[in-house]
């Protein structure tokens, strides 16, 4: 990469850092706890729109894998959420009712908390419908991961998104609050998913899984990017780009080894395809708030009246992380 | 009595877990003296010393700043271990450990072993020609150029500096008298060794030497004990393993069981957090002191495993965290497989009969333009791997090499022709390998876990008994021929790796049975057996004629070899139409 390049991609970092800067005056403090915060804890920062039925349970999966403070953002929700969450006192909330589509889908939001509260500490970035696995982490808590990653000089650690889904049409299992997710959405596609090199960024761009194959059979190139890079130990020139997909500095990026070998790296599970789906791309399609003007919810949309099992013969049911290490979805890499 | 043992402990971070083990080692009887970095805080030192201060044979020797690689550690070691022997005059070995080691066995165990071997020095002591295990590039010169700069907080300026002295051939003169020695930091010195070294007159010339070697802690006294002991047993007591940058690894709770067995004395490093195993090595809970069947060899398979993954990975796999440029990949796919080309136009029944002769996994025309065929007409496989040839298009080598990891464990074999799709071309603004229609072709000639067998010009076969006008056949079998030739060149380059055969049909006809038994025989499962079957031959009564027809009109069909034009191949009049017996 020339020296041309690497300005551009400094101004650019620049800019998202400035336009962070002016969104910040979107965010009202609800319930700041933010002097909570100590020396070395663990933070996770998230945007949520009534998702009050996930919180409990994603709060409680978090805490006990032993995150420290939780810093939200709440869009606009009405179902009682900002509520539930201002009650909590390991989160610190804000609200906002301004146009997620306009602050690049919560990113620009919460680059501006990561720049005020994340220096310094390991920060990860997840949806409410999200869950992080990785290696050893059913005898190890997420701090045993960021002091291997900080004695081992890594400042970054990539987590694919893995596409879970229930077997049988989306809207048979309720789910009920409090219940792990994975209980319904127990099976995954197992080895479908193409990788690209994004050369500018440096990261990979990786496609696929069950909304590949059910909803973008024609396109592929217009299926959602699976790519993730949600644990970063944050320090104050960094912004993140396009969701958790992509960050700058460049280098934060190259969580994959280029020589043969394997890096530590782990899985976002996504529990995305609840009952609760349905209602919501109905509703995220009538909003118009996502992205790439919501393409990805009107192929949801379409398809889901028609056919919503994206279960087949070959999908795979989630057992632990061993089990996605061994089918090649996440690595150990040299930490054993 | 164990005051025979005396503990030097070196401890920086986690001060609440160092004192745990202080006092284990006090408990045992062993007297022990602590440094402290100088760059711990304050107050944490404080709140640390007090709390040991009780402690009647606990002692503090005065702080240095270690940082890694550098001085400070061995002028720590040197002089918490005068203080050692000058406070502690019955004290006959000194055990060098640090805040994060952990004792497995009972210190008593130690004790008695360090009895019965009065006179020896445990100390990994080789000399820098015969280790493997520096990290960096580093062996012999780190004793023999200077590092004045840091090289964690100043990289850039101590590689420049590396580099310049190399450049300009700057050599230091090791000292009169030593060799130098490397191995672990971690030793276990008798009162007489450990005293010679110390108070060696010559001292002052080595201290200044060792200064600005490249990490001196661990070649001063590895170095200096080869002048005084009597008996060096060059191997540590403390197990501690590297990981390929050189940085040790940690262990935790789940690593209990291992520890268990694993038959040593000390361990480091130890996760401070790792709690259940503080208190099963320390506090004898959780039943940790039951002697188990010692298997040291499993630790060191499991972290040399780590090492390997990190290094080389699992050949054939693509995922987020394993992404190999092309060419340095150590394999492209991750098992064997084969490609056949040319043989289910020539052969009416090739695939299952195929199947039925090696167990292999045969999928039809992959590649093929409207979906992809997999065996059995699937629509789904392994991995949940789709037919959908826009996706398998989108990224062909990426359907390929999943296809071939998903299937581990089981031969896939799939056909290839001149009117498949090799990929296509990527959007704007992606950098990928494969960036034109042929390049998969590229990806199978260059992979060696690739059988690839091509009988050549067989394409002409389904246009031969096809029922369409002949300009129209002119044309398709002008391309095909194109596209194959291309195709042939790719594989016949001397950058191709794969196994490849390739005849012309006319070639192939002639004697079809034994290129037929060397491909399958390669597939393995049904190894030492002839074939008794062959599969059935499209009927090719006239085909001389058709291609003398392409003739005609000005097209050269030459894949395919010499056919006559009026009296058919040989090999076909005498063949009868039902399958025949090989004895």
């Amino acid at each position: 990469m020339g020296a041309f390049q690497s300005y551009r991609l400094r101004l650019q970092r620049k800019r998202w850092l400035i336009r962070a800067f002016r969104k910040r005056r979107e965010l009202r403090a609800i319930a700041d706890r933010t002097d909570q915060i100590r020396r070395d804890d663990i933070l996770l920062f998230s945007t949520q729109r009534n998702e009050k039925i996930r919180l409990p349970y994603f709060l409680q999966y978090y805490r006990d894998m032993g995150v420290n403070h939780f810093l939200i953002v709440d869009n606009d929700s009405d179902d009682g959420s900002l509520e539930y969450l201002m009650k909590q006192s390991d989160v610190s909330v804000w609200y906002t009712s301004k146009s997620y589509k306009r602050s690049r889908f919560g990113v620009d939001w919460l680059n501006w908390l990561q720049y005020k509260y994340a220096p310094g500490h390991w920060a990860l970035t997840v949806d409410p419908d999200e869950f992080l696995i990785y290696p050893f982490c059913d005898t190890r808590p997420l701090r045993a991961l960021t002091d291997w990653l900080d004695a081992s000089s890594i400042k970054s650690f990539s987590a694919m998104l893995l596409d879970m889904y229930p077997k049988g049409r989306i809207d048979q299992q309720p789910y009920r609050e409090g219940q792990d997710p994975i209980e319904i959405t127990s099976w995954f596609d197992a080895g479908n998913y193409s990788i690209q090199r994004n050369g500018r960024f440096g990261n990979l761009w990786i496609q696929g899984g069950p909304r590949s194959r059910m909803f973008f059979r024609d396109t592929p190139e217009a299926a959602p990017a699976l790519n993730k890079v949600p644990l970063v130990k944050w320090e104050k020139k960094y912004a993140y780009v396009s969701s958790t997909h992509m960050i700058l500095p460049r280098g934060l990026n190259l969580v994959y080894d280029e020589w043969g070998g394997e890096k530590a790296s782990g899985v976002l599970l996504h529990t995305k395809f609840l009952d609760t789906f349905t209602q919501k791309a109905n509703e995220e399609l009538e909003r118009k708030q996502h992205y790439a003007a919501s393409i990805e919810y009107k192929a949801y949309a379409e398809s889901l009246r028609e056919n919503p099992d994206l279960w087949c013969k070959w999908s795979e049911k989630y057992i632990n992380w061993r089990q996605l290490e061994i089918l090649g979805l996440m690595s150990k890499g040299n930490w054993a | 009595m164990s005051g025979n043992v005396g503990i030097v402990m070196l401890v920086h971070t986690a001060l609440h877990r160092a004192e745990q083990v202080a006092r284990h080692w006090h408990a045992a009887g062993c007297p022990v003296v602590i440094h402290c970095d100088k760059s711990t805080r304050r107050e944490d030192w404080r709140r640390f010393r007090d709390a040991l201060s009780e402690l009647p044979n606990v002692r503090f020797s005065t702080r240095h700043k270690c940082e890694w690689g550098t001085w400070g550690i061995v002028a720590a070691t040197q002089e918490a271990s005068e203080l050692m022997l000058a406070d502690f005059p019955e004290v006959r070995h000194v055990y060098l450990a640090s805040g994060s080691c952990l004792p497995l066995r009972p210190v008593r165990e130690l004790v008695d072993y360090l009895q019965d071997r009065p006179r020896t020095d445990f100390i990994e002591s080789a000399t820098t020609a015969d280790v493997p295990w520096t990290v960096g590039g580093l062996d012999e010169e780190r004793f023999t150029l200077r590092f004045p700069f840091s090289w964690k907080t100043n990289r850039h300026l101590f590689d420049r500096y590396v580099a310049l002295q190399r450049a300009v051939g700057f050599k230091r003169k090791i000292p009169a008298g030593i060799t130098p020695h490397m191995g672990s930091q971690w030793w276990c010195l008798t009162r007489q060794t450990l005293s010679a070294i110390l108070e060696d007159p010559e001292r002052p010339t080595y201290d200044r030497y060792f200064r600005k070697v490249w990490i001196p802690d661990e070649s001063y006294f590895q170095t200096l004990a080869r002048l005084y002991s009597t008996n060096i047993e060059s191997r540590s007591l403390t197990l501690s393993k590297f990981d390929f940058q050189g940085k040790p690894h940690i262990f935790y709770d789940d690593h209990l069981q291992l520890l268990r067995r694993s038959d040593c004395f000390v361990a480091r490093k130890i996760w401070p957090h790792a709690s259940l195993l503080y208190e099963s090595f320390l506090e004898g809970k959780h039943g940790a002191l039951n002697r188990t069947e010692p298997n040291p060899g499993k630790i060191d398979r499991i972290f040399s495993k780590a090492v390997e993954r990190r290094t080389r990975g699992r050949p054939g796999l693509y995922m987020h965290s394993r992404f190999p440029n092309e060419g340095w990949d150590n394999g492209v796919t991750c098992a064997r497989y084969s490609v056949f080309q040319g043989f289910t136009e020539l052969f009416e029944d090739f695939e299952p009969w195929l199947a039925k002769a090696t167990g292999a996994r045969v999928h039809g025309h992959l590649f093929h333009p409207d979906r992809v065929e997999y065996e059995g007409g699937q629509s789904v496989i392994n991995g949940a791997m789709c037919d959908s040839a826009a996706i398998r298009d989108y990224n062909a080598k990426a359907f390929l090499t999943s296809l071939i990891w998903n299937t581990r464990g089981e031969w896939q074999a799939f056909q290839l022709g001149p009117g498949d799709v090799l990929g296509k071309p990527l959007p704007e603004g992606v950098v990928s390998e494969q960036k034109t229609p042929q390049d998969l072709s590229w990806l199978l000639a260059r992979d060696p876990n690739a059988q690839i067998s091509v009988i050549s010009g067989a394409w002409a076969v389904p246009l031969f008994k096809s029922n369409r006008n002949f300009a129209d056949i002119r044309k398709e079998a002008a391309m095909l021929q194109k596209i194959e030739g291309e195709f042939l060149d790719v594989l016949r380059s001397p950058y191709s790796k794969a196994r490849i055969r390739i005849w012309t049909m006319a070639d192939f006809i002639e004697s079809p049975m034994e290129p037929l038994q060397t491909v399958i025989d390669e597939i393995g499962h049904n190894t030492l057996r002839r074939l008794t079957e062959a599969p059935k031959m499209a009927d090719l009564t006239g085909f001389g004629q058709f291609l003398q027809n392409l003739k005609n009109q000005g097209m050269h069909p030459y894949l395919m070899g010499d056919f006559p034009v009026v009296h058919d191949p040989v090999g076909m009049q005498t063949r009868p139409r039902k399958p025949y017996l090989v004895q």
